[in-house]
């Protein structure tokens, strides 16, 4: 039982880990699903394993503990759920977005000094050219 | 129990639907409601630092469940005070978003705006580390949509980034919770501190990766070398209000570094030991020489605004880091100053950017009022390099003296001073490029410009002269420095009491696992 739950949280973050490091959008978003799940089983098992026992207390008597599995972590796990489905499904608006208006999935951008050479093309009269600045102009919204 | 505790949370909670329901299409209703909303914070946060000044621990027991078990939000000294710190800085924020129009120039950024506040609120004033969870969620997916807010290609890359950042940051700052419930049982920040002092030896391996794991996501947060790439690309990009905005939320990663690591995982803890203190002071130090380099060789304003930023969380973050009080009187100082510091130039850059059209460093022709605002960056300038007169150089004075101890002051003087040094390089370059050069050419007429540029959205608004109302929030975060340094006394003895106030951890532990609010020393 630990060994399964152990290696699946393992293999499920090895596997997050290596698709959030492809840095293209729809691998990013798939490696941070595979995240959620890992971080989901671990903290379902920050309560201890135990198999077949229910998480309310049955009465106020407590008579054995053990019979008992620790309710808390399973609140945790089901806020995190809520939490990291709302913010896949933004994820998935940005990604979207920015895929459409740059026209590739690239998660990294160069840094904001980037490019050096196009300083010199770049003239001031024409600042949007180089994609780099601030936009200002009110976005036209294309429905 | 006060109910006033939880105004900052649910005011911000109860507006935003509000307006993202009603108000959407009336932007004058919205910008009522919100600058209402936003100046009632204040009102509200000001009663909730004069009742956290007396020194009490006000506890809220959330459905009045007893504390270790239900989610408790307490007002201390630092609570109060991280509150009021972002009333003001929001109504200076919303001022400017208002009177620049930037509101104006996509959907909803007043709701988005609320429930940030509502986030930040939430996140300072929880007692609870799963609730803390919680409120950065919060906070984070409103700065997502103001980030954005606008569009644009490369702010949409570059917001996309800054998400993907904060949800990994989010997955191990869960991973962190589940280590720490797993090795202590509980997740309220006062029966935390009572356990990690009572773990036995078997749980010092497991607390210390749950504190370093913490460590990692606040250093997120707080943009802590290696963790501060997210912040120029996203700083530089976001919508001046929003970054200035944001220079609160560098800070949120401070303030949980202080509340979380400051009060549980300190020096005098067994199972951590100078763990936490070791690798905080080491990578300040790398945080501090990386935003000095980069303010020297930025060549954009947003980037240059946004490695002082990087480099000014150095400094705070050395201090923090020897977690003793006096160190810490001192990180807050520059803390609340860095915060308006940070928040002034952003408002500036956003006025004069407007008018140059982009933001490259070089040379280019005088726009129209470049005497008031080369005088106004000059003094951004001042204040955020740390110079004399302005309250930068007083926070990092004391900041200089709290770290005079044998074994750090090697290290932490060169890494301050030699920062210092080239961060006013970098913005005496900037200036002299952005304002004093630039009179060499001659002062072109706003409107050929405009219409040369064939950039019709310039024609109208942005070349012209900066009206009062637009320069006035830049002015007033200034000012706020202004007083920050003139009642610097007051406000020093304020954070000795709030500093004492956070290392008096069994009057803490007290109040809220026990409900005994009484008055501190």
């Amino acid at each position: 039982m630990e060994l399964l739950v152990a290696s699946a949280v393992g293999a499920l973050t090895a596997g997050g880990v290596y698709l959030i490091l492809r840095l293209r959008a729809f691998a990013v978003i798939l490696g941070l699903a595979l995240l959620s799940y890992a971080v989901n089983i671990f903290l379902f098992s920050t309560g201890r394993l135990a198999v077949g026992k229910p998480p309310v207390l049955d009465g106020y008597t407590v008579s054995d503990f053990a019979a008992y599995t620790d309710p808390l972590p399973q609140a945790l796990v089901l806020t995190a759920i809520v939490i990291s489905f709302g913010m896949t499904a933004v994820l998935v608006m940005f990604a979207l977005g920015a895929y459409l208006e740059a026209g590739d999935d690239k998660v990294d951008m160069d840094g904001p000094d980037q490019p050096d050479r196009q300083i010199a093309a770049t003239t001031p009269q024409d600042p949007e050219s180089d994609g780099i600045t601030f936009s200002f102009a009110p976005k036209e919204r294309d429905a | 129990m006060n109910h006033w505790i939880i105004a900052p949370v649910i005011l911000p909670a109860l507006l935003a639907p509000l307006i993202a329901f009603v108000m959407r299409h009336d932007i004058v209703l919205a910008r009522a409601a919100s600058s209402v909303g936003t100046l009632a914070l204040l009102a509200i946060s000001v009663g909730l630092a004069i009742m956290a000044a007396n020194g009490s621990v006000h506890v809220y027991y959330l459905g009045n469940w007893p504390a270790p078990f239900g989610i408790v939000l307490v007002l201390d000294r630092l609570s109060a005070l991280m509150v009021l710190l972002t009333a003001l800085l929001a109504a200076i924020v919303l001022f400017h978003a208002i009177a620049t129009g930037w509101d104006n120039r996509g959907n909803h950024f007043h709701a988005l705006f609320q429930f940030q506040l509502m986030g930040i609120c939430g996140a300072f004033l929880t007692g609870d580390a799963f609730n803390l969870f919680v409120f950065f969620e919060v906070l984070l997916i409103a700065s997502y949509g103001l980030m954005v807010h606008a569009g644009g290609k490369v702010r949409l890359q570059a917001g996309l980034q800054y998400v993907v950042m904060n949800l990994v940051g989010s997955t191990l700052f869960l991973f962190a919770l589940g280590t720490l419930y797993a090795s202590t049982g509980t997740l309220n920040i006062a029966d935390l501190i009572v356990k990690v002092q009572e773990s036995s030896p078997g749980d010092d391996g497991l607390i210390r990766v749950a504190a370093m794991l913490l460590l990692i996501v606040f250093g997120v947060k707080a943009a802590l070398v290696p963790l501060h790439f997210w912040l120029p690309a996203t700083y530089a990009n976001a919508p001046a209000p929003v970054a200035a905005l944001f220079a609160i939320m560098t800070k949120v990663g401070a303030y949980a570094i202080i509340r979380i690591h400051g009060m549980a995982f300190g020096p005098e803890n067994p199972a951590t030991g100078s763990l936490i203190s070791d690798w905080l002071f080491v990578l300040a130090l790398v945080t501090t020489a990386v935003g000095a380099i980069g303010v020297l060789g930025a060549r954009r304003l947003g980037s240059l605004l946004s490695y002082a930023v990087i480099g000014s969380m150095g400094t705070l973050l050395l201090a923090v880091s020897v977690f003793d009080p006096y160190a810490m009187t001192t990180a807050l100082y520059y803390l609340v100053h860095s915060t308006f510091a940070a928040a002034a130039l952003f408002l500036l850059a956003d006025l004069i950017i407007a008018r140059r059209g982009n933001d490259w460093l070089g040379v280019q022709p005088a726009t129209v009022q470049n005497g008031l605002f080369a005088a106004l960056f000059f003094a951004g300038a001042i204040a955020m390099a740390g110079m004399p007169p302005l309250s930068g150089f007083l926070g990092k004075l004391m900041i200089l003296d709290a770290l005079r101890s044998p074994e750090l002051i090697g290290w932490a003087w060169t890494a301050i001073l030699l920062g210092s040094l080239l961060t006013i390089l970098g913005f005496a370059q900037a200036g002299s490029g952005l304002f004093w050069k630039s009179t060499a050419s001659p002062v072109s007429d706003p409107g050929k410009t405009a219409a040369a540029s064939g950039d019709q959205a310039k024609t109208d608004t942005d070349s012209l002269p900066a009206t009062a109302l637009a320069i006035a929030p830049s002015m007033m975060a200034l000012c706020l420095l202004v007083v920050l340094t003139v009642m610097a006394g007051p406000v020093t003895t304020y954070l000795e009491a709030t500093s004492a106030q956070l290392h008096d951890r069994s009057s803490y532990v007290d109040a809220v696992l026990n409900g005994n609010t009484r008055e501190a020393k």
